[in-house]
């Protein structure tokens, strides 16, 4: 790992890593992104421990990297969407708060009105299309987006997420080979995680490099360290240019490691506490940015822990304020069907029987 | 007014909606330079080009998938299925992304869209091929499902489809396909949602949709024959339901029996029988009769495929029995 500070501009010094610069503002930024993910997430893991959240919650800790490296690579009107594990990448996207944690709380303030909870995450002002509960199902809703910006040559990427669990879905293969048939403009980001919920990998796939996935559909494939924020950024940049230049789909398949079961409700036993132990310590992508910003000169660890208050504060509040909103009005239960009801045809929207 | 088929209404119906709104294109296999499997698509692909006419491959969660997405970004995808068996593939995203896009956005996504195709049963192609499944998808909140019997409500409902700001399950049937009769010339739009009543009539109500109300229309005359005056009320579009049109007629006959291809149990029979029941009790004067495909898969062997489907026999049969006459 290269990591210095920049002597070669005039300008505000930044940090040269592997041939690029990042300056002090975009490290902080991503720092706190990743770091106010993680203390969400984990105030989320309360909140559901106290049964304040109900259903099914997947968390992302330890997988911060990916969410934030791959926002800071692309632009507010590119779409994406990926699949239940959505709230890092939300927040990521610049969502607000406030609103992801109502809707975790079944608030009437919820991003989408307590209607979708936490596999359900939509904001369409940043162009963020979920949340889906169901495997690999936005993978051919991706690739209609990317479809969409060709139809309409509007140089828009579409950034489609997926777990080492969807990737044997035939949904991601259909999909795939229509990419790139007609040359859309696809990245296809694989947040390997290594357990597509208790299976692990290689018990699962016969082929563990999952960005050779695409072998078979001439789609091309980057494997790259999902733990560190400023490769995800570097290769996601590179990935969309990719796309966004009219040569098609690829898949960037990030290695990473979720700290959590992969729901509330998973005690993970079919790994072992030395194995968590050794990508939470050794490899966690917040203590890496961080140490490589201290060596910089960008901040001191004192700075990282004032930081760290201040964004535990802050999550404290939002997640006190998200409490205090009502549930949604029971009215709502009848909204959102259809776009054109028909007055006088059963059933008719708004009423009973 | 024009004599033209079923299929070539379809095509009318697509190329006047493309011609008027660009963000319309339709995909599905074999639509562009085969000219659909069923020709529906005939000529689309020279009239529009392969921006607006597409090919795929056979991969139908795939591009129904794709039409879904295209739609929550703006665009007005008219995605076929070359017929609606193989659509099953598909189901999840037609019933877990489509139908509820709208819903668990909060109404920041929709698919407006049409998903359209052969449905109904065939002739001689054996279970896989010929089947209704009108039922299953009229059961999804969020979905409406439409079910031209002819050619001219064929036009008219698939414009008011493809105009439709939702997703529309839209069920052609096959061996309708080549059916002749006058379509309007100048542009027309059914609304969704409305019944028909296809011939008036004073002592019992049948209500059959696609290729039923065929079947309804030729009973009706052997019933009159009889000295039975039949009603036939073609629903149009399964969901949403034009209810009131059926209850109207009921109130009037006092007698009803609702015809269908599809499977018995669960299906649009019992929908219908049921809203009858809860609204119209009072004006039955005998149980609501259903003539319903047989609960089994279909058999290639023409005896039993006959066997098989409701026929005009069956339903002048179940209409005496309504009507004590049997």
């Amino acid at each position: 790992m290269s990591a210095k500070q920049s002597k070669t501009s005039g300008k505000t010094p930044g940090l040269t890593h592997e041939g690029r610069e990042y300056s002090a503002e975009t490290l902080h930024a991503m720092h706190d992104s990743m770091l106010f993910i993680r203390r969400f997430e984990e105030k989320a893991g309360q909140l559901y421990g106290l049964k304040k959240i109900g259903g099914f919650c997947h968390l992302c800790n330890g997988q911060e990297a990916v969410c934030v490296g791959a926002q800071h690579a692309a632009r507010p009107e590119d779409y994406m969407m990926t699949g239940y594990r959505d709230h890092g990448h939300i927040l990521a996207r610049g969502a607000d708060p406030t609103a992801i944690m109502a809707e975790l709380l079944g608030r009437a303030g919820g991003i989408v009105k307590g209607k979708g909870g936490s596999m359900h995450m939509f904001d369409s002002s940043l162009n963020f299309a979920g949340g889906n509960g169901i495997v690999g199902e936005q993978v051919p809703i991706g690739i209609g987006f990317g479809f969409a910006s060709k139809y309409r040559d509007d140089g828009r990427v579409t950034l489609c997420y997926m777990g080492d669990g969807a990737v044997n879905q035939g949904a991601v293969y259909e999909s795939l080979n229509i990419a790139s048939l007609w040359k859309l403009p696809v990245v296809f980001v694989v947040e390997n995680n290594q357990y597509a919920m208790g299976t692990s990998l290689s018990r699962a796939s016969a082929e563990t490099h999952l960005f050779k996935r695409g072998i078979s559909f001439k789609v091309p494939g980057m494997h790259i360290d999902g733990m560190d924020v400023l490769e995800v950024e570097r290769k996601m940049s590179e990935a969309i240019e990719h796309a966004r230049s009219g040569e098609g789909p690829i898949i960037v398949e990030a290695i990473t490691y979720r700290y959590r079961g992969h729901s509330m409700s998973d005690p993970a036993t079919y790994r072992s506490r030395e194995e968590v132990d050794e990508w939470r310590t050794g490899r966690d992508p917040i203590a890496r940015l961080q140490l490589q910003m201290v060596e910089a000169g960008f901040a001191s660890e004192a700075d990282f822990k004032d930081k760290d208050r201040d964004i535990k504060k802050q999550v404290a509040e939002i997640a006190k304020a998200a409490e205090a909103q009502p549930e949604p009005d029971a009215a709502e239960v009848w909204t959102d069907v259809y776009n054109d009801p028909i007055e006088g045809a059963y059933p008719y929207p708004g009423k009973v029987g | 007014m024009s004599k033209i088929t079923y299929r070539e209404a379809l095509n009318q119906a697509m190329c006047e909606e493309m011609t008027r709104d660009d963000r319309v294109f339709l995909m599905g296999e074999e639509v562009a330079e085969y000219n659909g499997a069923y020709k529906v698509s005939q000529g689309m692909l020279e009239k529009f080009g392969e921006r607006r006419v597409i090919d795929t491959p056979i991969t139908e969660l795939g591009f129904a998938g794709l039409g879904v997405g295209a739609a929550m970004a703006g665009l007005r995808p008219i995605i076929e299925f070359m017929t609606w068996n193989f659509a099953i593939l598909a189901l999840d995203q037609i019933v877990n992304a489509a139908a509820k896009m709208k819903y668990m956005s909060a109404g920041q996504y929709s698919a407006p869209m049409v998903f359209r195709g052969a449905g109904g049963s065939a002739a001689r192609v054996g279970s896989q091929h010929s089947q209704s499944l009108e039922n299953w998808l009229a059961n999804v909140p969020g979905l409406k499902v439409v079910m031209p019997s002819n050619p001219a409500d064929a036009k008219g409902l698939l414009k008011a489809s493809i105009r439709d700001n939702d997703t529309v399950i839209f069920i052609e049937n096959e061996i309708n396909y080549g059916d002749v009769a006058e379509v309007p010339d100048d542009e027309y739009i059914i609304p969704l949602g409305k019944a028909d009543v296809k011939r008036a009539g004073n002592d019992v109500t049948i209500v059959a949709h696609s290729r039923m109300t065929g079947f309804a229309l030729q009973a009706a005359e052997e019933l009159a024959k009889q000295g039975i005056d039949a009603e036939v009320i073609d629903p149009r579009t399964i969901k949403p339901l034009d209810e009131a049109t059926i209850l109207a007629s009921v109130a009037k006959t006092n007698r009803c029996l609702v015809a269908e291809e599809g499977w018995r149990f669960a299906g649009i029979g019992a929908e219908i029988s049921a809203r009858i029941m809860e609204k119209g009790f009072d004006d039955l004067d005998a149980p609501v009769a259903r003539v319903t495909g047989k609960d089994v898969p279909m058999a290639y062997a023409a005896n039993l495929e006959r066997m098989t489907l409701p026929s005009v026999a069956d339903i002048v049969e179940a209409a005496r029995v309504v009507c004590n006459r049997a």
